[in-house]
């Protein structure tokens, strides 16, 4: 229990000095860096928790995916970002008020719901008493293929959309750029690559299409 | 002293506030902002696990934490996307040079 609680706290506070360093770090790589490292401590959490998979799947979608995502864009959009960090101190005034104000808020809801534990309704899919035999990828399996088996499908046309839709954006065709043509190269026939010419004695050949 | 729920979720809530700080902050460049949501993203998926395990028990909170990593992957993409494709345009990704629709 103990171990449990100073995995907690660890966790916690690197997840959390790890977001402050992602809005305040002067190099945007550094940004991203430490993106990774909240998103690896939180599913540090998660797994203190007990949903293993989505700890395993927050470290495969975001750390494999969006934060080499961000990664690839910062290192190839070519930005002053001194300049980009000009109006920093001018906001901070104005950004730490507001930020205060909904912690303040946020702590307050959270303080009630903690205080008073009646407020959540009954559980809709319980989870199975039996963590043994069930683990939590099976119970989530489970549910997730069965009743929420539309949502699922939805999810997957969402990712399908923005697939497509980020190729189409940055998709770019060049002009005076040679390019292999394997249609082109497969609808040629004998007719247009081979000619047989007779060639007289003495004289020369006329090249045909010279 | 054992962890229990308002735990997890005070440090959704100061993940939550520093993503809100961060667009606050860092109000001229775009990349910056996107990361700040990933953040709140984030913070919100904590929220949902944590209520899904200690609070009621209840998977469905995982399941909707689930959708929540898929829609936030679509829109890291989409925007990314559009991010490279203005700057190829426009040369310059401040936000307040960002204004081509205002009329």
């Amino acid at each position: 229990m103990i171990l449990q609680a100073i995995m907690f706290y660890l966790f916690a506070v690197v997840t959390v000095a790890s977001g402050v360093m992602v809005v305040a770090a002067r190099n945007p790589v550094h940004s991203v860096l430490f993106l990774i490292l909240a998103f690896f401590n939180s599913a540090g959490l998660f797994v203190l928790l007990g949903a293993e998979f989505l700890a395993m799947i927050l470290v495969v979608v975001y750390v494999g995916a969006v934060a080499v995502l961000f990664l690839f864009v910062v290192m190839m959009l070519d930005i002053d970002f001194a300049e980009l960090r000009s109006g920093f101190i001018r906001y901070l005034p104005i950004g730490a008020l507001i930020g205060f104000v909904l912690l303040a808020e946020l702590v307050l809801i959270f303080g009630s719901s903690a205080i008073a534990p009646g407020i959540a309704g009954l559980p809709a899919a319980p989870a199975p008493a039996n963590a043994v035999a069930m683990t939590n990828t099976r119970a989530l399996g489970a549910l997730l293929y069965t009743r929420y088996i539309f949502a699922f499908q939805a999810a997957g046309v969402i990712l399908l959309v923005a697939m497509i839709g980020a190729i189409v954006l940055t998709l770019r065709r060049r002009v005076g750029v040679r390019r292999q043509s394997i249609p082109d190269q497969l609808a040629r026939t004998r007719a247009q690559a081979v000619a047989i010419v007779k060639v007289p004695l003495g004289a020369g050949a006329d090249i045909p299409g010279d | 002293m054992s962890v229990g729920l308002a735990h997890y979720l005070t440090v959704a809530a100061v993940l939550f506030t520093t993503g809100v700080f961060g667009i606050f902050l860092n109000r001229k460049n775009v990349i910056i902002i996107m990361m700040s949501i990933e953040l709140m993203l984030l913070a919100v998926n904590i929220n949902f696990v944590a209520f899904s395990v200690l609070l009621v028990n209840d998977l469905v909170g995982q399941v909707f934490a689930m959708f929540v990593l898929t829609v936030a992957a679509a829109e890291a993409a989409i925007g990314l996307a559009i991010l490279v494709v203005y700057f190829r345009n426009r040369g310059t990704i401040q936000v307040e040079d960002i204004h081509m629709m205002r009329g």
